[in-house]
């Protein structure tokens, strides 16, 4: 069983890593629309497996948050991705499938997943 | 809403908006009774008695600001939909309590689906507010309190990606162990 006493242990392994941690808010932003409409639409595994995958690779300068609704719940889930100094990136109907181009991409290689933003699917 | 808990996820965020500091989420399997329960309390803001007609209600007033959605009527409707309830009880400045209940064995109550989900997202997006979930099923029951966590943690986060992993497994074994 758990027991609270393993906390020290992580708290431990925690503090030594944090120095590394803290420069986050200068770095690339991810929005996961989280009210209503987007929770309804499937939005909970979309914010779950980028913060998985993101972990995962190890990708430091990431923070992934939540947002409310913006009026687009008809493109639920919608995910944004914010890099700074760049034009804010708005991602619909997104499914699983779609985070690991996202982030090779996009995340890591600052180039934006065209084929699934607001543009392409709104002519 | 598909699950249960995806309506869980959504209402908590009024208790986040309300600037509550502790929010209770219970979840209480009365199988022997053919009842489920699932309350959520918070320290947030409160509300008038208008304003929580207003909630449950969406055409109850004409807002001018979109303040209040469909979180409420939505959660109501699943509760009754399975011959259960939607309550709320509220005051200004105290915090609000919002209580549900469901027939457990109705063909038409949705599933719990993945409350664990819910609960550690809500703690890993929300790392400052303190969470309280208690999960019983008949007689069994257990919880996790954010702040006991805290008092081991000191000042590491509660959203660090090994504490929401022990979270995770604290409460799959103890969900495991109320089945036994």
């Amino acid at each position: 069983m758990k027991s609270l006493a393993e906390l020290k242990a992580i708290k431990e392994k925690a503090q030594a890593q944090m120095t590394a941690r803290e420069n986050n808010d200068d770095g690339i932003r991810v929005l996961v629309g989280m009210a209503t409409c987007g929770i309804a639409a499937g939005a909970r595994p979309i914010l779950n497996k980028f913060v998985d995958e993101i972990a995962k690779r190890n990708i430091h300068n990431v923070k992934v948050t939540q947002t409310g609704c913006i009026g687009i719940c008809q493109y639920e889930p919608v995910v944004e991705v914010v890099v700074p100094g760049q034009e804010k990136v708005t991602y619909v109907k997104m499914t699983e499938d779609k985070i690991d181009r996202i982030i090779t991409e996009h995340i890591v290689n600052g180039k934006p997943v065209t084929e699934f933003t607001i543009g392409s699917y709104k002519d | 809403m598909r699950e249960l808990s995806l309506n869980v996820l959504d209402i908590v965020q009024n208790s986040i908006s309300a600037k509550a500091t502790v929010i209770e989420i219970e979840l209480l399997e009365h199988i022997e009774k053919d009842l489920l329960e699932i309350n959520i309390f918070d320290n947030g803001k409160g509300m008038t008695e208008e304003q929580v007609k207003s909630v449950i209600d969406p055409f109850f007033t004409t807002r001018t600001t979109r303040k209040v959605g469909l979180g409420i009527p939505l959660f109501k409707m699943a509760a009754e939909m399975s011959g259960g309830w939607l309550d709320i009880k509220s005051e200004v400045g105290k915090g609000t309590r919002v209580y549900t209940s469901y027939g457990y064995s109705n063909v038409d109550r949705m599933p719990v689906g993945d409350m664990n989900g819910t609960v550690s997202m809500l703690i890993r997006m929300n790392p400052d507010i303190d969470f309280v979930y208690t999960h019983s099923i008949n007689e069994k029951s257990y919880v996790l309190d954010t702040r006991e966590l805290r008092e081991q943690l000191d000042d590491v986060p509660l959203d660090t990606p090994d504490v929401i992993e022990w979270i995770e497994e604290y409460l799959k074994e103890n969900d495991a162990e109320l089945t036994t």
